[in-house]
């Protein structure tokens, strides 16, 4: 395994050795290095935003045998730096009957768990803003928040639509928890560790795609209805309720809903691709090509392994209609509750004869 | 626990009412208790209008209520004149006429197949009806200078013969059209959850849909037979050997599939037609100013909505006593209500989708 | 091929199968049935349960001036593919014809137009309120009284 730093731990490295002298703390010196890390982490949600709406639009201009953005720069790169301008320059407009702060404060409310479940996301070898060893939980804990700001939203709005997009939005997102959590629990099972490091070092053999297909089969649909996007969704279901929670809002304090939607994106393709894809691992190939793969930086393969889920999430989006609420939920209690149940079961069985294997 | 129910006001400004339709939906949570349409939004008193107007210039009018299939409401308003004033229409105009109610027919169901996908969330399939529908539109601009209002049926015959190369371009058209239907029954038809939406929702009986008077696709999606084309054949309708599909169950998805599959019988009239056509001229010896002798006429031609008629009364004059159209869309929209009870929200905009409503025509 | 009713049977014929002396009017396409008011429900159910009728066109009116107002019925038949037009005329101060939303429920929407744009009031009808004109609209447009107003 290739242990040489890359770029950007020796860039981490050398951001460390001129604040040591600085500072001289130690204690001092991590804290202030977890603010480089925040402020890298900012940086990647806004840029990747902006790179994401452009890609979405590009995708689905691909997907409907159109161009999509093409004037603004080359390939129209600039478009949603055009969009941005105009989200900002926008009046911030408050609807008369809203109930202020309820209104005011969600789309933050949104934004910030988003940021929040990056700090665990293994972006590469040592490159784990902070490396907790209940990592995973912690991300299911932070990621879950997102349900409480549709719901303020959707209820300080003071709009019908709003309000049954809130509600849609509580009940859709905390059904698909479930299957989501329990999902990733069997490959958890398989490495004995919530820590994010552990799991992808645990993949260096074998991806956990290859031993829990079912898992990340039910991963990438409860991902899907976790991060509202078609065909599940049903929160925003602009052709039934408009836009849902986001009916009142415009300009910036909409873009930060925006935001946080591509941020989660971002988050759930990055813990796809660390719990099931191998993370940071390069192509488990044999002889020469594998030492070439070796050779790429682990964030590279990390990074084109989220954007390829993102594109699997983008493809979604552009192919399938919207499922209805009742049989959201009926295909999310009834389908991928007892299949994910199943595969715990069936990961526990073969642990335990594969252990008794291994002793006997 | 006590709950209430709630009013919701879905429209006249709403992603998916069609236009300027409002739909007064009572709801207990999620499910429809009563749906109350209010139209009028978009009435613009087309029959008083043509009260005052020369029997050739109310044409124009008819091109603005139902604008998805304006070709075939032209022609109905002109064959009703011809039957009050017993004109015979050229060979050719007759096929000239049959091929471009029939190719605005495909038009207007690619439009309806497109909203109701991009009403159930799917926009892909929206945006590919659309690319095809252009084709059509890029012939009729071809023939006569416009893409949806075209004023090209006229009393007599049609304004002016098709350009060289059209009935060639049209062909390319019909020959590649299995294609584009292959597209959509990958794309929107084979897909699962649209299905799934589609399938058992909103039933009509096919007693209930004769007893309110429902035509075209929503009355054949329930089984009954009912095409203008072949019960009363108007035209030269009766020369051609087509098939009239019909539904089995009345829910929404045979409301959808009826109307793919009749996309397939107006190609193989296309095709007929555009095989018979002979030469000559396309427009009948009409005088200059039009005056119908004193009568009335009611004469109906199978719009893509359904049952459209013309009632044309006559004193003699220039201008027509009175005028009016039985518009399919309107008649059809009066089924919302009891189509929606007890189903969900996002049900109310298939439903609607199903309907087909064009404001212009309810509006009228 | 739809077969025209009154070429069908004779007016005498006619009046005897329907139980109501019926008058006919005008020639070629423009011939109907013409009945008065009272006479309107009876009519159209010995049309519907004697001779099929059992598809509601159209319902329209027409403003006759001094000879009053008519509503226009244009019924087929999808069992025997035949069709009929039926005249009830009624004279423009009562204005009054009974419903015949208890025949086909269809006929809702039509006769509610008819009552907002011509003011034929159909009596027994569940709802008879403007359908396409503002509730506070005065006049009713296709009375040819109805004067419009000029550009403004």
């Amino acid at each position: 395994m290739n242990s040489n730093p890359d770029l950007l731990t020796s860039l981490a490295g050398s951001i460390r050795s001129v604040l040591s002298p600085l500072i001289g703390n130690p204690d001092g010196v991590d804290m202030a290095m977890y603010g480089v890390g925040l402020l890298a982490v900012i940086t990647l949600i806004f840029t990747n935003a902006v790179i994401l709406v452009w890609g979405e639009r590009k995708v689905a201009g691909f997907m409907q045998s159109r161009y999509g953005p093409n004037r603004l720069g080359p390939w129209g790169l600039f478009q949603s730096i055009a969009d941005v301008l105009k989200l900002m320059s926008k009046e911030d407009y408050r609807p008369k009957l809203v109930d202020k702060w309820v209104w005011a404060l969600a789309p933050i409310i949104m934004f910030a768990p988003a940021v929040a479940a990056y700090a665990v996301l293994p972006f590469g070898k040592d490159l784990v803003p902070v490396d907790l060893n209940i990592g995973i939980f912690y991300f299911i804990a932070v990621s879950s928040i997102t349900t409480i700001p549709l719901l303020m939203a959707g209820w300080g709005s003071n709009n019908k639509y709003s309000l049954i997009g809130g509600m849609r939005a509580v009940a859709q997102m905390v059904s698909y928890e479930i299957p989501l959590v329990f999902s990733m629990l069997g490959a958890i099972m398989l490495v004995g560790s919530l820590k994010m490091s552990s799991i992808v070092e645990a993949q260096s053999h074998i991806w956990f795609v290859f031993l829990q297909p079912v898992a990340f089969l039910v991963y990438v649909i409860a991902a899907t209805a976790e991060t509202n996007r078609a065909p599940f969704d049903l929160v925003e279901g602009e052709s039934e309720i408009v836009a849902g929670p986001l009916t009142e809002y415009s300009g910036m304090r909409w873009a930060m809903f925006f935001l946080g939607e591509y941020a989660n994106l971002l988050a759930v393709s990055a813990i796809a691709s660390a719990v099931f894809l191998g993370g940071w691992q390069p192509l488990p190939l044999p002889g020469a090509l594998g030492d070439m793969m070796h050779a790429i930086p682990g964030w590279i393969w990390f990074a084109l392994k989220t954007y390829i889920m993102i594109f699997v999430f983008m493809w979604f989006r552009w192919t399938f209609p919207r499922f209805r609420v009742d049989q959201l939920m009926g295909f999310g209690w009834k389908v991928l509750l007892p299949l994910s149940l199943a595969n715990i079961l069936v990961t526990g069985v073969g642990i335990f004869l594969y252990r008794v294997a291994i002793g006997g | 626990m006590q709950t209430q129910t709630y009013e919701l006001n879905m429209g006249p400004q709403h992603p998916s009412t069609h236009g300027v339709l409002r739909i007064i939906l009572e709801l207990d949570g999620e499910v429809v208790v009563k749906a109350t349409p209010v139209i009028g939004y978009l009435h613009r008193g087309i029959e008083k209008i043509c009260e005052g107007k020369t029997y050739g210039q109310t044409i124009p009018f008819t091109d603005r209520m139902d604008y998805m299939h304006s070709m075939n409401n032209n022609l109905g308003l002109c064959q009703a004149v011809e039957k009050l004033m017993g004109l015979e229409v050229p060979e050719r105009a007759e096929y000239i006429r049959v091929i471009m109610a029939e190719l605005s027919r495909i038009a207007s169901h690619m439009i309806y197949a497109g909203a109701l996908v991009n009403d159930l969330g799917g926009v892909t399939g929206f945006v590919f009806l659309i690319r095809d529908r252009e084709r059509i539109l890029e012939l009729f601009n071809k023939a006569c200078g416009a893409r949806m209002t075209f004023n090209y049926i006229r009393i007599g015959g049609v304004q002016q013969d098709v350009p060289e190369g059209w009935v060639e371009e049209c062909r390319r058209f019909v020959d590649d059209f299995p294609e584009m239907m292959h597209t959509y029954n990958g794309l929107i038809m084979g897909n699962e959850i649209f299905q799934a939406r589609m399938k058992d929702i909103a039933i009509l009986p096919p007693d209930r849909a004769v007893a309110m008077a429902a035509s075209g696709g929503v009355l054949r999606a329930s089984g009954v037979n009912y095409d203008v084309r072949k019960d009363d054949p108007y035209g030269i309708y009766d020369r051609f050997d087509f098939d009239v599909p019909l539904g089995t169950k009345g829910d929404n998805w045979d409301r959808f599939i009826v109307r793919m599959q009749e996309m397939e019988q107006s190609i193989r009239i296309i095709d007929q037609a555009l095989k018979q056509m002979p030469e000559g001229p396309v427009m009948a010896k009409v005088p200059k100013v039009i005056k119908p002798p004193v009568g009335e006429v009611y004469h109906h031609v199978e719009n893509s909505k359904g049952d459209l008629g013309y009632y044309v009364v006559s004193d003699g004059g220039m201008k027509p006593y009175r005028w009016h159209a039985r518009r399919p869309a309107m008649v059809n929209l009066q089924l919302l209500d009891e189509l929606c009870r007890g189903y969900k929200i996002a049900d109310v905009v298939a439903i609607l989708g199903t309907l087909d409503p064009v404001l212009g025509e309810v509006d009228c | 091929m739809v077969k025209f009713l009154l070429d069908e049977f004779e007016p005498a014929q006619l009046s005897n199968l329907l139980g109501q002396e019926v008058a006919i009017a005008g020639e070629g396409v423009s011939r109907a049935l013409i009945v008065t008011p009272e006479q309107l429900i009876a009519t159209m159910e010995a049309l519907v349960t004697k001779l099929g009728f059992d598809y509601l066109g159209d319902l329209t009116s027409v403003d006759r001036g001094a000879e009053g107002l008519e509503v226009v019925y244009h019924l087929y038949s999808l069992t025997n593919q035949r069709e009929i037009r039926v005249k009830a005329k009624v004279d423009a101060e009562t204005a009054t014809v009974p419903t015949v939303t208890t025949i086909w429920p269809g006929a809702d929407w039509f006769e509610r137009e008819v009552y907002d744009l011509m003011g034929i009031s159909f009596a027994g009808h569940p709802n008879m309120t403007r359908l396409l004109l503002p509730e506070d609209f005065e006049g009713h447009p296709l009375r040819k009284s109805y004067k419009l107003q000029k550009r403004v």
